[in-house]
């Protein structure tokens, strides 16, 4: 039976190593390629991302973009769960409708937002038909910030509530139906029963679609690459631009690093603020 | 020859011990039931004997065999488990070929087999479905047929019926009687149901708290418990305990009085609710709190110099809440209990 | 009809609508880039547009199909998403298996090392996979690309495959044992067939996560571009036209392989969040 002692280990051994390799050591290099400059360590390279003119923009745009898009597909996905929940004809297609966008990517998603936001894209000609414009108008430029933001917003929540809906949706299948008709029977009504109820019990779901989501966001780029190029600067655009344009690992190794703090950051805030004690689950 | 012989088998989890230095000895063919509350170290004991635990210290032989450091395949042995664990995936025909194909025995002998064992358990009619399609009940006769197809030297059931209603544990507790008498094979029945045991078994080991607590015919095990625990755990109602003060070698209560033999002052009488005779007067006084028509007997629960006692009547006795009644408990059959250590006086325990 | 009849119909009527309406909302953009992927040059410069399929035909898409480097970089893209499932699955199952049926010293840790990878955005860690992929041969490789999509891939597969077997009752496995099964036996003729629907699931999800990803993919490549990594290096100097052709044909394979997993989506993501 010694035997089975060491099973695990041998188990778990192959994706140890890999994830050391292709995880733990890159983070390192990461972290390493961030503070050195020409084999010196130095600030070089914060100074460098510091003094570009981007850089400001870049951080107040991807927090503007997770500020905006988190709490809507939150509130979306949570909307979209609840009617799922009351569904019973076609609650399979309708699901699968909704979950569509689930295997889209961020560069797709953009493309997709193009077609319809482009100066002679369908938003313009239903607008037009509509005899609110009379000609293309160009939304995505960067002379017109709000609407290109708008777009941006758009082609977000298009395309990731739905992994935030799958996420609650499985949640909400853990939840016993009993304590809901419990409340219902000591007199709680529907909007009663989803906060009292309903919302705390599903908030260890919430928590983890938060952390995901919101990890995921700060990463945006392709979405808005897309729409607009480098128009509206973001974080992990201006990482792939000094790797790829200006060829300077060391400042796009520091927009990583920048990047990892504020996701690892914002998970332990998510952490700390929705914790739920163990003796609180059902 | 698959008698098994558990010796000085010790289990220990971190600093708790599930079975402390237990031996046992299960003769071939006899079906020994394993009976006591849940947590008391039956299922693990069990599961030691299949290999699929492993003991701290002791042995185990199956047969005259050390199998203590084999893996259960080698063990010569089959188990019914408690959730069936019918495989989902195969057909119950599969199911219960699984042990003979593994043996690597010709087509047609499993096919000699299954139909054995199927025809044993009244399962025929299914062989060709898949198991999500049966019952509990049909469930758990795939699962025993599985076992018995394989003709196991030793058979080991970890409360086998404890998932069925209750109907269904009747008529399936009788079926497996019938059948495992007929196959003589030796079989060791875990269940914390002491009506399955007695009903079942050849002998009954009590456990508590990861020792025996006495080992014997159930019938014996029912009218001379040799502990405390023991006479409480088995027989329902259970047994009645009442503490006695004792002077000069007479125990004394109300107008009862008896001989003992103890140096203490105290005793515990340990009574049976049927062994208790009303009468018109003398004896125990009794004051009735609840009265329960069983349909065979009245179940009276009341008080005795205030301690808890229950006691059988005739169903047609004219009795309510509030009564005072005297009891005469026949002589012979209490069982007296020293206080201290909750042990039977006067016997081996 | 009493009042309540008609305000019960009427919170129907308005449901249904919400329902129609969030189905749209996914739809229609679909819809639409899939008319720019079919209208060619003609129907991306048309002014205004036609909302409806009459200027669509297959000459765009296979125009697109025949431009030097797409289908290549198609060809590509599946290569890497089929070596990442692959990868993922052998890697992760196994730790999965791990998890879910052994308590060992330092389980905890590798679950923490597993967890942790979702707090970071792990594409960017491709950065530094440069220097080291340049020097081992692995730059500019499927290979390569997929040793990262791996890495994106390995937790969740590990975490799924874990609930996976957790869901697999014990007992079945021992009363393989105790039917004759060595461990391995057992494992196989017992727990796989059972966990294998599952675990072609998040193989599936692994192809559909390497497919999509997009920074990894175009910084360890130069001439060997997955489709997603092509069409964003070559997205500034192409036609509108070709970019939503591009686009379409990124979504399709996705929405398949969604279709086809999704009965498993739920229960996997379920259990993969405790």
């Amino acid at each position: 039976m010694t035997n089975n002692r060491l099973l695990p280990y041998l188990l778990i051994a192959p994706a140890t190593v890999f994830l050391v390799l292709l995880f733990v050591v890159p983070l390192v290099q990461t972290i390493a390629l961030a503070f050195m400059d020409n084999g010196v360590a130095s600030l070089t390279n914060f100074r460098k991302m510091a003094g570009d003119l981007n850089f400001g923009l870049s951080i107040g745009n991807t927090f503007l973009l997770v500020l905006a898009v988190i709490p809507l597909q939150i509130c979306m996905a949570l909307v979209m769960a609840m009617m799922i929940q009351k569904m019973d004809k076609g609650r399979d297609l309708v699901l699968w409708i909704w979950i569509i966008p689930l295997g889209i990517s961020d560069l797709a998603a953009g493309l997709v937002w193009l077609a319809i936001l482009q100066d002679r894209g369908y938003v313009n000609t239903v607008l037009n038909m509509l005899g609110l414009v009379d000609g293309p108008v160009n939304w995505l430029s960067y002379e017109a910030p709000v609407s290109l933001f708008v777009g941006v917003v758009l082609a977000e929540v298009w395309r990731a509530t739905a992994i935030v809906l799958v996420i609650l949706v499985a949640g909400l299948q853990l939840i016993p139906k009993e304590y809901g008709e419990a409340a219902e029977i000591f007199g709680a009504g529907p909007w009663t029963r989803f906060r009292k109820i309903t919302l705390p019990l599903l908030k260890p779901s919430i928590q983890s679609a938060l952390i995901l989501r919101t990890v995921l966001a700060f990463e945006v780029f392709a979405v808005v690459y897309a729409l607009s190029g480098r128009n509206f600067p973001v974080l992990v655009g201006e990482a792939y631009a000094w790797q790829h344009v200006n060829q300077n690992n060391g400042v796009a190794a520091v927009y990583a690093i920048l990047v990892m703090a504020i996701s690892l950051a914002a998970t332990v805030i998510y952490i700390r603020a929705l914790r739920t004690p163990p003796e609180m689950q059902p | 020859m698959s008698g098994i012989r558990i010796d000085a088998i010790e289990k220990r989890f971190g600093a708790a011990r599930a079975l402390e230095q237990l031996t046992l000895d299960v003769e071939d063919g006899e079906f020994l039931a394993l009976l006591g509350p849940s947590g008391c170290g039956k299922t693990t004991l069990l599961r030691i004997i299949a290999g699929l635990e492993t003991q701290t210290s002791g042995r185990i032989f199956i047969g005259g065999r050390d199998v203590s450091a084999l893996p259960p395949r080698e063990r010569g042995l089959a188990m019914v488990f408690q959730n069936y664990a019918v495989f989902p995936h195969m057909t119950v025909y599969e199911n219960v070929a699984f042990g003979l194909r593994m043996k690597g025995a010709t087509a047609a002998e499993v096919n000699k087999q299954v139909e054995r064992a199927a025809g044993l358990l009244h399962i025929e009619p299914y062989l060709e479905r898949y198991p999500a399609k049966l019952s509990g009940g049909q469930r758990q006769r795939v699962a025993v047929a599985r076992a018995l197809a394989v003709q196991p030297a030793v058979l080991l059931m970890d409360e086998p019926l404890s998932n069925l209603d209750a109907l269904l544990r009747l008529e399936m507790r009788s079926e497996l009687k019938s059948v495992l008498n007929s196959s003589g094979t030796t079989t060791v029945y875990v269940t914390h149901d002491q009506t399955e045991a007695m009903g079942l078994a050849d002998r009954i080991a009590v456990m508590h708290q990861g020792v025996i607590e006495q080992i014997d015919r159930p019938q014996a095990l029912y009218e001379r418990p040799a502990t405390r625990f023991v006479g409480g755990f088995v027989g329902s109602p259970p047994m009645n305990f009442i503490d006695m003060p004792v002077k000069a070698g007479l125990a004394r209560l109300g107008d009862f009085t008896n001989p003992v033999s103890t140096g203490r002052d105290t005793i515990t009488a340990g009574i049976r609710a049927e062994d208790i005779a009303v009468v018109e007067r003398g004896g125990l006084p009794f004051d009735v709190m609840v009265c329960e028509p069983l349909g065979a007997t009245l179940l009276l629960t009341g008080r005795v110099a205030g301690q808890l006692a229950r006691v059988a009547v005739r169903p047609d006795a004219v009795v309510a809440p509030g009564d005072r009644l005297n009891l005469e408990p026949s002589p012979g059959r209490i069982v007296w209990i020293d206080p201290a250590n909750g042990k039977a006086i006067g016997q081996a325990a | 009809m009493s009042e309540a009849t008609v305000s019960i119909r009427l919170r129907r009527v308005m449901f249904w609508s919400g329902v129609a309406m969030l189905c749209a909302w996914v739809l229609v953009p679909i819809y639409l880039i899939a008319l720019g992927a079919f209208g060619g040059r003609a129907g991306v410069f048309r002014w205004p547009k036609n909302l409806l399929p009459w200027d669509s035909g297959l000459a765009a898409m296979q125009a697109f199909l025949a431009v030097e480097g797409v289908w290549t970089a198609a060809v590509n893209g599946a290569l890497v998403a089929c070596l990442t499932m692959l990868f993922s699955l052998l890697l992760g199952a196994p730790a999965g298996y791990a998890l879910a049926r052994y308590r060992f010293a330092g389980q905890d840790a590798f679950r923490m090392l597993v967890v942790l990878t979702r707090a970071f955005p792990l594409a960017i860690l491709a950065l530094p996979l440069t220097v080291t992929f340049i020097r081992t041969g692995l730059y500019d490789t499927p290979l390569g690309v997929a040793l990262v999509h791996t890495a994106l891939a390995l937790p969740f597969t590990a975490l799924v495959s874990s609930s996976l077997f957790m869901g697999i009752p014990r007992e079945l496995e021992e009363a393989a044992w105790i039917f004759g099964c060595t461990g391995l036996q057992a494992f196989r003729k017992i727990v796989l067939p059972l966990a294998l629907p599952g675990l072609a699931a998040a193989a599936i999800f692994s192809f559909v996560i390497s497919w999509n990803e997009v920074f990894a993919a175009s910084v360890l490549t130069v001439r060997n571009r997955t489709l997603t990594a092509y069409l964003l290096t070559v997205l500034a100097e192409s036609p509108l036209h070709f970019r939503f052709a591009g686009g379409f044909l990124l979504i399709l394979p996705s929405v398949i392989f969604i279709f086809a997993v999704r009965k498993y989506l739920f229960a996997m993501w379920g259990i993969a969040n405790r």
